[in-house]
This record gives structure tokens, sequence and C-alpha cells, in this order.
């Protein structure tokens, strides 16, 4: 255990892990291209790129592609300016009730998404607010001002408030300080932070079941495909481009934030 | 500093503003704070309170409708056998995963953060990172597509002629079934796959936090490597672990897609919430459902602050 090179064991534990994680999503690369479209045949009797096309022409995927993207973008922006005004009220001083704001902000994400669903879908019905697209972004964006809060948090801890105060000092006003200033240097753990709650709301749906009403986005077409298989291969399809698209977001707040000491993306 | 601001000629209602703020930097904290509070308050907590309200209303059992008076006899009807069952088979399901998710864990874990050096750190933390952050419907899916009769593990025990071993394995009560797809052992499994990597992530994050200086003291004074986990390494990663335990558990508690798509028909917390609030119409009960698992976090929380787990997080 005090050597430095790790056991056989432990290699293979580990690798082990590591293969348990990752080949069950493999495994969904390999059936979009199956020729099967009635069960879940494996080995696939064949491979086609038929699937690709079905899926293309296919207009219930696409609107619930667009209300996805368009609730990720409209959440993601709301999460942005409010988990960054919270981050920055939280990191600049010590005040009272600090400990209240980042539990208060914490919590829709600490406490099962089942209680968030059914406590938004009761306060909707209490008040009589007809389920929209704005329902399921109220939700989303809750739940993403967290990912941006954690971001924002970790990189104001690590700038100096010197800078601001040399900045005010040279006779710039606090809104001329918040652009030169503060901006440039959150900028990347904004950018990070945006693009981890867009991946979040994206994939989002057991809130989302009880905001959405009728309308469809993409997680909960997929559900409804889950529990009742009509087009498997199309599925297979959607669930091959989600997993690559979620991918790139990751990357790109992984690349972000390289070299910080805290990494993106540690607090889903 | 208004002196100052004369001095260089700076005026506007903005500029003033700006000073004004940073004399009085507890109002720019209250300005900084409103918007979120508002927002997570009045929608988070506005309705959150509202729904805990209703768990103490109860439902005419006639009507079918919503008596608005304060009682406790919903919360009473959390321990019917029936109820109390749903309660207990989650809260096992969760421990168990839990369990297990904190033994797989912890060799990816270890390794990454003792011996993964440079470009094998980032292939270990991707690693984890991507599967954490793929779509849970793709990977509650990727299961089904396992799990199902004519899928791949039933494959590989058919070439591998173990497919005995599987039947006999099946027909064990309780945790057996007709098939893997619709028995506990399957969605041990998929609850097991979603959340590994929560439990990866923390662990981690303690163990990069043990000198190495630590280990190589424990083995100098004459440990065996057996005693310098269970004595040193152990304890200094418990907190992570906690941590953890602490995603595993919740998220398992809360849950209710999983159970329903991988799993036999007997139901968990999340189910009984979802179906409760649904098609029942018996909004009391759907809350005081809920509140089980509230109550079990808060009471885990408390137990991980007092043994140092948020340090990991």
């Amino acid at each position: 255990m005090h050597s430095d090179r790790a056991s056989l064991g432990l290699k293979i534990a580990a690798g082990a892990g590591l293969a348990f994680m990752h080949l069950p999503l493999l495994l969904i690369f390999i059936y979009a291209f199956t020729t099967e479209d009635k069960s879940y045949q494996w080995p696939p009797p064949g491979l086609t790129l038929k699937w690709f096309s079905v899926t293309w022409s296919r207009p219930d995927v696409w609107e619930a592609l667009s209300l996805s993207v368009r609730v990720a973008a409209i959440s993601t922006a709301i999460a942005l300016v409010l988990g960054t005004l919270c981050a920055a009220a939280v990191s600049r001083t010590k005040f009272f009730g600090r400990e209240a704001v980042s539990l208060m902000v914490i919590l829709p994400i600490a406490l099962p998404g089942i209680i968030t669903g059914i406590s938004l879908r009761s306060a909707f019905n209490l008040a009589d607010i007809p389920f929209s697209f704005w329902t399921i972004v109220l939700g989303h964006a809750t739940f993403c001002v967290v990912v941006v809060y954690n971001n924002a948090v970790a990189r104001f801890r690590r700038t100096s408030g010197s800078l601001i105060e040399a900045s005010m000092d040279l006779g710039a006003d606090s809104f001329q300080t918040f652009r030169h200033v503060i901006l440039p240097n959150i900028a990347t753990a904004l950018l990070a932070g945006g693009m981890l709650a867009f991946a979040l709301s994206f994939d989002e749906v057991i809130v989302t079941t009880f905001t959405a009403g009728q309308q469809q986005t993409l997680p909960i077409w997929m559900l409804e495909e889950l529990v009742r298989p009509r087009q498997r291969p199309v599925t297979n399809v959607v669930a091959m481009v989600v997993v690559l698209v979620t991918f790139l977001p990751i990357l790109g707040a992984y690349y972000l934030t390289r070299g910080t000491d805290t990494v993106a993306g540690q607090g889903k | 500093m208004s002196d100052l601001s004369l001095h260089t000629g700076r005026s506007g209602p903005l500029t003033r503003l700006s000073d004004w703020l940073w004399r009085n930097p507890r109002m720019l904290i209250l300005l900084l704070l409103t918007p979120p509070a508002l927002w997570l308050g009045i929608i988070y907590l506005g309705s959150l309170f509202a729904l805990l309200a209703q768990s103490f209303f109860s439902i005419d059992e006639f009507s079918g409708l919503i008596v608005y008076e304060f009682t406790l006899k919903t919360y009473g009807e959390l321990f019917t056998p029936a109820n109390f069952d749903i309660i207990v088979r989650t809260v096992v399901m969760a421990a168990a995963v839990t369990v297990a998710a904190a033994l797989i864990s912890f060799p990816i874990a270890y390794y990454a953060a003792r011996y993964a050096k440079g470009k094998w750190k980032a292939v270990f933390y991707l690693g984890v990172m991507l599967p954490l952050w793929s779509s849970y419907l793709v990977k509650v899916y990727s299961w089904k597509l396992i799990l199902a009769k004519e899928g791949i593990l039933n494959w590989l025990f058919e070439i591998l002629h173990m497919k005995w071993l599987l039947e006999a394995y099946l027909a064990i009560p309780v945790i057996g079934g007709n098939s893997l797809s619709v028995s506990w052992t399957g969605t041990f499994l998929v609850f097991l796959y979603v959340w590994l990597p929560f439990m990866v992530l923390p662990i981690q994050a303690s163990l990069e936090r043990v000198p190495t200086s630590m280990l190589e003291a424990s083995g100098d004074l004459g440990a065996n490597p057996g005693q310098s986990f269970r004595y040193v390494l152990l304890p200094l990663a418990l907190p992570g672990v906690i941590a953890g335990s602490i995603f595993t558990f919740s998220l398992t508690l809360g849950d209710y897609i999983i159970p329903q798509i991988v799993g036999s028909s007997r139901r968990f917390i999340g189910q009984a919430v979802y179906s409760y609030q649904g098609t029942a119409g018996n909004i009391p009960l759907a809350a005081a459902f809920a509140v089980v698992p509230i109550v079990i976090m808060g009471v885990y929380l408390w137990v991980a602050k007092r043994k140092g787990a948020f340090d990991a997080l």
C-alpha cells in the first residue's frame, strides 16, 4: 500500500469499475444501428443507417427537441443571473443568514426531485396557473441556480478582493468595476456553470413530468417510449444523439475550468 | 469618496448610486440577494411549505374531497401495513444501493486519487464525469436493453452455458422473479449504475487530501497493508464516503421512474407519492409520503454533519 505502484488487484478493480460505468452507454451506440425493430435482440441481426433518416423526418422528435432547447436556454439565462447575484453576495462578506442562503440554493437539488415536482404542481393548482412553457421554465431555473452558484462561488473565492479595491481607487465606479474587472475574472466560470445548467435542464425529467402538462420535452418523449415502447429504432437513435449532445457541454466545462482548484460539475 | 468624485468630475445618477452602494455595503448585499431570494423563496420554498401544510389535512373517504382541517390522521395512514411496507422496502433498497456503490467506488477513487498522474488523471476524471452527466433516461434505457429477455445479459449466460445459474438465482424469493427486468435485482442494478458516479467524486476528493506520508508512516511502524487500510485510510476517507452516500441514499429514496421501468409491481416511496397525487387525487397522503424522505434525509444530514462529511463535498 505504501509503494508507488498500484497493486494488480486495485488496477483490476478500478478498471472494472470504470468499464461498468461506460459499457452500457456504448451499448446504446450499437443499438442505434441495428436492423431489428420489434425487440431488443442481441446480437443485432444486421447493421443499417436507415433509422437515422427515419428519425430525421419525425416531426414529434423535432418538436420535443425544440421545446427542450428553448426551455434549457431560458432557464440557463435566469439561473446565470440569480446564481451570480447569490454568489457575489455570499462570497464578498460575511452577513447574518449567509448559511441559510446557501442552504436555500442547494435545497432544490438536495431534496428528491419528486418533492420539488409535486410542490410546484400543487402550487400551480392552488394558484390556478395553467401549464405552459413558463411553468416548465419556473421549475428548471430553480434547480439550475445551484450549478451556476457553485461555479461562481468557487471563482469569486479565488479572485482577490484587492483587485476590486484597486479598480475603485483608480476612479472606476461599481458598474465599471463590474464590467472591466469582475466580469472578465469570472467569465469562464460562468460559461462553465451555464453549460452545466443547460445540460441539467436539457436532461431533466422528474420535475418536468409535474410541470409540463401535455407538452413534451425530449426527456418526456423518451420516458413515454420507455414505459410503452412503440418505435424502438427511433428511440435508439434519439438516445445515442442525446448522449453525444450532453458530452459536449461537459467536455467544454471541463476545459474551461481545468487548472483551477475546483473543477466544474462536481456538485451536480 | 464623494469628495473624490467631485474632484474627478464624476457625476450622474449612476455614479452617485455606485458611490452610495460603496458606502453602504449592507444595501449592496441586500440588492444582490433580493432577486434570488424572491425567486427561491416564493417559487420554491413557498410551494414546498404549501405542500407540507397539505399533509396535515385529510381526505374524505366518501366524497374524495380534501377536508381542510388540521389532523394527524393522514400521517397515521403511513403506518398501515401496506404503506409502511413501501417505506421499509425503499429504505432497504437505498441502503443496499449505497453500500454497493461505496464498495465499487472505492477502488476507482483510490486509484484516481493516488496513482493516476497527468493524462490518466484526466481520463479518470472525465471517465466519472461523462456517466455522471449523461442523460438519466438514456442510462435507464441502456439497462432495459441489457436486461431484456432477448438482450445481451441473457445471451452472455447462454453462450457461457451458465443459463442454469441465472435461473437458480431468479428462483430465490424476494430478489428474484420471472426475469431480471422485472426483479428487484434489476431495479437494484439500475439504481446502482445511475447513482454510482455520485459516490466516486466525493470519495476521491477526500482521498486526495490523505497525505502519502501517513500511509508510509503506518507501514514503517509495522502495519501490513490491510491494517493501514483499516486504521489509517478508511477513517480519513469516511467523510467522503458519507458525503457520497447522501447522494445515493437521497436519490434512491425519491426516484419513481427506475422502479416503474425495471422492477416488480411492488412499489417504492416515489411511486406511491406519484400515484396518490395523480390518479388517486389524494394530495394529503402524497404530501405525507413526501415528508418521509425529507425526515430521513434530515436525520441523515444531521449525522453526516457531525461526522464532518460536508468538508468533503
